[in-house]
């Protein structure tokens, strides 16, 4: 498992693809947002954490269809299937690769992005520890959609379509949290909350996803 | 003794319906009889409530959106409900027909969560001054209407049948966990401008409850909303069924 994680790591750097383009996508669509609401600082700095959390999840969702797809194409999957491990073990590895190449660097870009519409320090804090504790539940759920779709061919779109919707909850405590601080309001409340959206996903989602894994190998 | 042995004869009777032969002949003599009660249920309660019941004292006569509002709501939801227990009962005993039904139920589902937002747009229009409003009840329902799509997409995406009915089995069960978060998540972020329930049997709880002038011919339409929906999921999951049949009578065609 540990092999499969560390191999599924390497593959992301070296490769191209996710590692660093998510972390730009996420910048552009930063960059972008003043153009579209105006440059008013205080307005910026109001609709920050939303849209830093917003970026994120977009960001996150870029990689997602190589989570399995590739593997699943070259028939490395078939052989995981076939190996001691079990799928269970196979899916949290690839998602701890995931969160590691994609939801850790998003979550440490984001405060450095807050700088630019003009957060506070506090506000940053809890910005970032937000994103730490709900970007695990952002892969855990990719991961389970891009498994669902792993037998449809160009099921990119599909799969947005299918993950999309689950990355509700999430959002809304996420964004929520930074949110309350701004405010003065009570943040405690929607961190808990992220923290076991988090949890139940970990707890849940590697049984479904090993099962539609299994259908779509079978 | 008795009661027990009754109901697993029901039990019984529930798992045989896997059976495409007997859910056919089953449905084919309960059909008629189920359209005939929509059709006297749905024709009364809409003409009893739109012309017959007076307009409220506060909204007017837009208050008559209600027989259509409620009903097309509760339909959605009970409708994803049953799309829940259709995807368990094939995942854990291979109920074919189980399945069939939850595929029919979405697209009629999705259509009934579109009839109550729209209906409910234009019923806030003149009531709230505005068509929509991020309000929890009003979010979800929109939420719910997403869940249905992707549903609908995952199905017509996958071209084997058993590996389209698995997956979006599974889809359906991790969906309803993650609507029913969405649910309360929802609440969570926003007040509601959207009134709670007041369509309710039980009485003494209730503080504020709809009068009865209301309630009677919206019961009926209620009714009919769900006879309606339980016809077109018949014909829905035996449509499904028929085309099943003629996609094996081609496979063995070519084989032979």
């Amino acid at each position: 498992m540990i092999k499969l994680f560390r191999r599924d790591l390497t593959l992301a750097v070296r490769s191209g693809g996710g590692f660093g383009l998510a972390l730009i996508f996420f910048l552009i669509v930063v960059v972008l947002v003043p153009f579209a609401i105006g440059s008013d600082q205080i307005m910026l700095s109001k609709v920050a954490p939303g849209v830093l959390w917003l970026g994120a999840l977009l960001a996150c969702l870029l990689s997602l269809d190589r989570v399995f797809g590739l593997d699943f194409e070259d028939g490395t999957l078939d052989l995981l299937a076939t190996s001691p491990i079990p799928l269970e073990g196979v899916y949290l590895a690839k998602v701890a690769a995931h969160w590691l190449t994609t939801g850790l660097p998003l979550t440490l870009a984001a405060p450095m992005y807050g700088l630019m519409f003009n957060l506070d320090f506090e506000v940053q804090q809890l910005l970032f520890l937000s994103l730490l504790f709900g970007t695990p539940a952002l892969s855990l759920i990719g991961s389970f959609g891009s498994s669902l779709v792993l037998g449809v061919k160009r099921g990119g779109l599909l799969l947005s379509l299918l993950v999309l919707p689950l990355y509700i909850p999430t959002l809304i405590f996420g964004a929520q949290v930074a949110r309350s601080a701004a405010t003065g309001q009570n943040f405690q409340v929607p961190l808990v909350l992220i923290s076991i959206v988090s949890l139940i996903t970990l707890a849940i989602l590697p049984f479904a996803a090993a099962a539609a894994l299994r259908i779509n190998l079978r | 003794m008795a009661p027990t042995r009754k109901l697993k004869g029901y039990w019984d009777a529930f798992w045989r319906l896997a059976n495409p032969k007997v859910f056919m002949g089953w449905s084919r003599r309960l059909l008629p009889f189920i359209i005939v009660m929509a059709a006297f249920c749905l024709s009364t309660g809409l003409i009893w409530g739109f012309f017959f019941t007076p307009d409220d004292a506060r909204q007017g006569s837009t208050v008559k959106i209600i027989y259509l509002h409620v009903p097309a709501a509760l339909v959605a939801i009970n409708g994803y409900l049953l799309m829940f227990f259709g995807s368990l009962f094939w995942l854990i005993r291979r109920q074919h027909v189980s399945v069939l039904i939850a595929k029919a139920t979405a697209p009629i589902g999705m259509a009934m969560t579109a009839i109550a937002l729209l209906t409910g747009a234009i019923w806030g229009q003149p009531m709230w001054g505005t068509y929509w409003v991020w309000d929890p009840r009003l979010t979800s329902f929109f939420v719910l209407f997403l869940f249905y799509i992707g549903y609908i997409v995952l199905w017509s995406a996958i071209e084997d049948h058993d590996t389209a009915a698995d997956l979006t089995s599974i889809l359906a069960l991790v969906g309803s966990g993650f609507a029913l978060l969405s649910r309360y998540a929802v609440l969570f972020w926003s007040q509601g401008l959207h009134q709670g329930t007041t369509v309710a049997i039980s009485d003494g709880v209730q503080q504020e409850r709809i009068s009865d002038v209301f309630f009677q011919p919206l019961l009926l339409s209620m009714a009919g909303f769900c006879l309606m929906f339980l016809a077109l999921l018949l014909i829905g999951t035996r449509t499904e069924l028929r085309a099943r049949r003629l996609k094996m009578f081609e496979v063995r065609e070519q084989m032979l």
